[in-house]
């Protein structure tokens, strides 16, 4: 897989630093589980907050702390290897509840399906279908919308993305997403804010649809 | 087993404290010193815990890195009492989850940053905590000695620039590492020294392919 297209700065210090909503969480750990690249510079920024926390003013511990740790110590825990990889990467997996097949879809029109994923408030994840050589309706961002391409591949203003690209868009970005023909582009895709959409039609089934 | 690597004067000079515990061995019940001063001393000792259950050593871990962890989430605006509990279940997580410690892909302290940061999330939210999947490093995955080398080394020097930086900057990083900046704070910020940051850890990257299976 030769991913172009990866995250930003930003988002790895963000996540590096435990400071993201739980859905950008979930596509940094996801594109991260695709991407070596990306996989080091998180790594890179992790040392950077441990040279932080090591050259932080210490603050002593309250006498007798050492021995209540030690008091609870017992046997390690045992780690299981990690399981081989399947068609989703596990921390992703673990919020469908299995891979591809145990996505429950819904119907936004036009052979776009969506399943909208359990995080928690201040920004929403959703898988997105897109039937090959459809687009998604033309719209705008008023926060962050990162675009995980898991399968198949879209093209928009901006470039080509393929399987494990990351699009970040933001405020200055109108974009209509088409899926490339072939396979069916499947998305992973996290907003901070609702979208805007630029036709009636969309905007109006909005509220419905919660996209 | 401990690893027999270059002294711990030759990175930080002789300056630091070296932290020194006397414990009962574990075996003989006789006191055993344990001295540390340094992030090489601190991967030997981390992996005296992950494979002989050493609690000498963790005792001096202990004694350099909970302070550390109490005054990192303090200035990350947690209260001294909930600090102090939080440190104390960060080191009985290093204790835990030793097996997943690998001195070869991160510094002590880096590791302790992590588990620490993980605490802070679990406390702030009851939200998942997604995180990436774990590599399969494969069964042959003894580290190299000189990837342990670096490792450490990667935070010294991190220490030593982090330092060095004039005062905005610095208090800029710690900031986002304490959580106080938003990643579209992150990205607005100019002021960021993230080319300096990337050039003292340039081998990260290359640490990681040549360990990849």
């Amino acid at each position: 897989m030769s991913i172009r297209h990866h995250l930003s700065d930003a988002l790895l210090i963000a996540y590096a630093a435990g400071n993201l909503p739980e859905a950008f969480g979930l596509v940094v750990a996801t594109h991260v589980s695709m991407c070596d690249d990306c996989r080091a510079q998180l790594a890179t920024f992790e040392a950077v907050g441990g040279a932080v926390l090591d050259g932080d003013a210490a603050v002593a511990m309250t006498d007798g702390a050492l021995d209540a740790v030690m008091a609870r110590l017992g046997a390690p825990e045992i780690i299981a290897p990690p399981s081989p990889q399947e068609d989703f990467p596990a921390a992703l997996r673990g919020y469908l509840g299995g891979g591809l097949a145990a996505v429950k879809w819904r119907n936004l029109g036009m052979g776009v399906r969506q399943a909208i994923l359990p995080t928690s408030k201040g920004a929403m994840a959703r898988l997105l279908y897109i039937p090959a050589g459809q687009a998604v309706p033309d719209h705008g961002h008023r926060g962050t919308e990162l675009t995980l391409v898991l399968q198949g591949a879209f093209r928009d203003a901006v470039d080509r993305f393929g399987p494990g690209d990351l699009e970040i868009a933001t405020e200055e970005l109108q974009h209509t997403p088409v899926a490339e023909a072939g396979e069916a582009c499947i998305c992973l895709a996290a907003t901070d804010a609702p979208l805007r959409f630029n036709a009636f039609i969309p905007r109006l089934l909005q509220p419905l649809f919660r996209i | 087993m401990l690893l027999d690597l270059a002294p711990c004067t030759a990175i930080y000079g002789a300056k630091l404290p070296p932290v020194r515990v006397v414990w009962p061995d574990m075996g003989t019940g006789k006191l055993r010193v344990v001295e540390a001063s340094c992030e090489t001393d601190w991967a030997a000792l981390m992996v005296a815990v992950r494979d002989s259950q050493d609690r000498a050593a963790f005792a001096a871990l202990f004694q350099h890195f909970a302070p550390r962890v109490k005054g990192f989430l303090m200035k990350s605006g947690t209260d001294a009492a909930m600090a102090e509990d939080c440190a104390q279940d960060v080191m009985a997580t290093l204790w835990n989850k030793a097996a997943l410690y690998d001195p070869a892909r991160a510094s002590v302290a880096t590791w302790v940053f992590t588990i620490a940061r993980n605490r802070r999330i679990d406390l702030a939210r009851k939200a998942r905590r997604p995180e990436p999947d774990a590599l399969d490093w494969g069964p042959d995955s003894q580290p190299d000695q000189a990837d342990i080398y670096e490792a450490g080394q990667e935070t010294a020097r991190l220490v030593a620039a982090l330092s060095a930086l004039p005062e905005k900057q610095r208090t800029l990083i710690q900031r986002a590492f304490y959580g106080e900046l938003s990643h579209s704070e992150i990205a607005a910020e100019t002021g960021l020294p993230l080319g300096t940051i990337k050039s003292r850890i340039r081998l990260a990257l290359d640490r990681l392919r040549q360990n990849m299976k």
